[in-house]
């Protein structure tokens, strides 16, 4: 049922589409504008993610939220009672797509912007595994992006209000943590995804362990889809 | 069949449905006929599953709705008007629910014809008019061939072909053995539609009688029966 919904709208193809579209872009700018020698040229180009994840978080809101919007929330939990399963399987059906669609665009981010490196600034490589890392996990924080999103859309039933938060904590809360103290800067996804996941050389302030921070973006996502999961279940539909 | 017994639900501090009982029998069609608020589409949410009670029992065939294997193949309902995205196709619509009920692809295009939607099919649901919604939701409720159908108010909102012909849908699935349970707030078109009436008032249960019995207390008038019933009740 998951998978018809989601491939009928044209709207969401369109949208994902043009996302994947800005995010490359993006890269190939980044790349164009790398000077420096010393830099960390994938990490540039895998800038455009900062809108990927917008677009696929925003998405995975509209996947949860449209349904009560429309009503046809209650059309779905009368075909389908047993509403964890329901969105377990938005999440799978969603998840699957953004991985997918993610992955794609990270890499030919990378590929385009590699391509708009000037030639002083050196080259990096997908054979060189921690480049070849960067760019699959920036792929993956989109989709646990547009999960948290799927998450959020759950809980708050709103689609403004949804959008609202997930941007809130992605680029506001930073801001406001980061103020009080730098440390927390590694508990924040957006910051963990330029400075950790995509990074191939280390950033101060975030020496952990990309694979740590990966987690921890994951465990937020899992922590959302779980209550928005448990509140499904227990209010009125 | 459908049996209610002792079903009590409350929003914040308003008793919506008040301790109601009663049975719904096959082979007719039961009218819920009350005011606006009281209770009647609370009562049908609790039926599904969509809320839950504070206390008391709803169940269809002897089980409650959350039992149910593939609840759409049992129980067909339209509770709202334009219940799907306006992005999605009316055939899109139908295929992602008839997925989830297990059943084959060609029951979407005969209902999508028993409902004279066929022409339509595969236009953005959006741009339907409030009638073609409505046939819309029949036909989700029918794809499942249930034998229980609940309608919440289905002729608001539609025009004379359209009321008649949901009246007559209504009349010949009940002709036909299915249990039909329609809420309405029209005296006029729940006098030709149903046989049986529970009549609910304040979230209580008023009368569980019959059209003729209810008209000839009103003194020959369907309407002075109701409101004989429903006066100073909100």
């Amino acid at each position: 049922m998951e998978w018809i919904k989601l491939r009928s709208l044209r709207s969401t193809r369109w949208v994902l589409a043009g996302g994947m579209v800005a995010t490359v872009a993006l890269g190939v700018v980044a790349g164009y504008n790398t000077r420096s020698v010393t830099g960390d040229p994938t990490s540039n180009v895998l800038a455009g993610a900062l809108v990927g994840q917008v677009v696929t978080g925003v998405l995975g809101v509209l996947a949860m939220t449209s349904e009560y919007s429309s009503g046809l929330v209650r059309v779905t939990f009368a075909a389908m009672p047993r509403r964890m399963l329901v969105l377990a399987a938005k999440a799978v059906v969603f998840g699957t797509v953004c991985l997918a669609a993610g992955e794609i665009t990270v890499v030919a981010s990378f590929l385009g912007g590699m391509a708009a490196l000037r030639s002083s600034v050196p080259h990096p490589s997908l054979s060189d595994p921690a480049v070849l890392r960067a760019v699959l996990m920036t792929g993956a924080y989109l989709a646990l992006t547009g999960l948290a999103g799927l998450g959020i859309g759950a809980i708050l039933r709103h689609g403004a209000a949804a959008v609202g938060v997930l941007v809130g904590g992605l680029f506001v809360l930073p801001l406001i943590t980061g103020a009080a103290s730098r440390a927390t800067g590694k508990f924040m996804p957006e910051l963990i995804a330029g400075n950790s996941l995509a990074a191939v050389k280390p950033v101060a302030g975030f020496t952990w362990s990309p694979w740590l921070e990966l987690g921890i973006v994951a465990l937020y996502s899992a922590a959302l889809l779980g209550a928005g999961g448990w509140l499904l279940v227990r209010r009125d539909a | 069949m459908i049996s209610v017994r002792g079903l009590t639900k409350s929003y914040g501090g308003t008793l919506a449905v008040d301790d109601l009982s009663f049975d719904i029998h096959p082979g007719c069609v039961t009218g819920f006929l009350g005011p606006n608020g009281s209770g009647k589409s609370t009562t049908m949410r609790l039926l599904l599953g969509l809320d839950e009670p504070a206390r008391g029992s709803a169940l269809i065939d002897g089980a409650p709705y959350a039992a149910l294997r593939w609840p759409l193949r049992s129980v067909g309902a339209v509770l709202e008007a334009r219940a799907f995205h306006p992005g999605r196709t009316a055939r899109a619509h139908l295929l992602a629910l008839a997925a989830a009920s297990a059943l084959p692809r060609r029951r979407v295009d005969e209902v999508l014809a028993q409902v004279g939607l066929a022409d339509a099919a595969d236009r953005r649901a959006g741009g339907f008019s409030l009638g073609m919604a409505q046939r819309l939701g029949i036909a989700a409720a029918l794809l499942g061939d249930p034998g229980v159908l609940l309608l919440d108010e289905p002729v608001n909102g539609l025009d004379p072909a359209g009321v008649r012909w949901i009246r007559d849908l209504i009349r010949s699935l009940a002709a036909r053995g299915r249990t039909v349970f329609v809420s309405s707030h029209l005296i006029s078109e729940m006098a030709l539609t149903a046989d049986r009436l529970l009549v609910i008032g304040g979230g209580r249960l008023l009368a569980d009688t019959t059209v003729g019995a209810l008209t000839a207390r009103g003194g020959g008038s369907l309407e002075e029966g109701f409101f004989g019933l429903t006066e100073g009740i909100r």
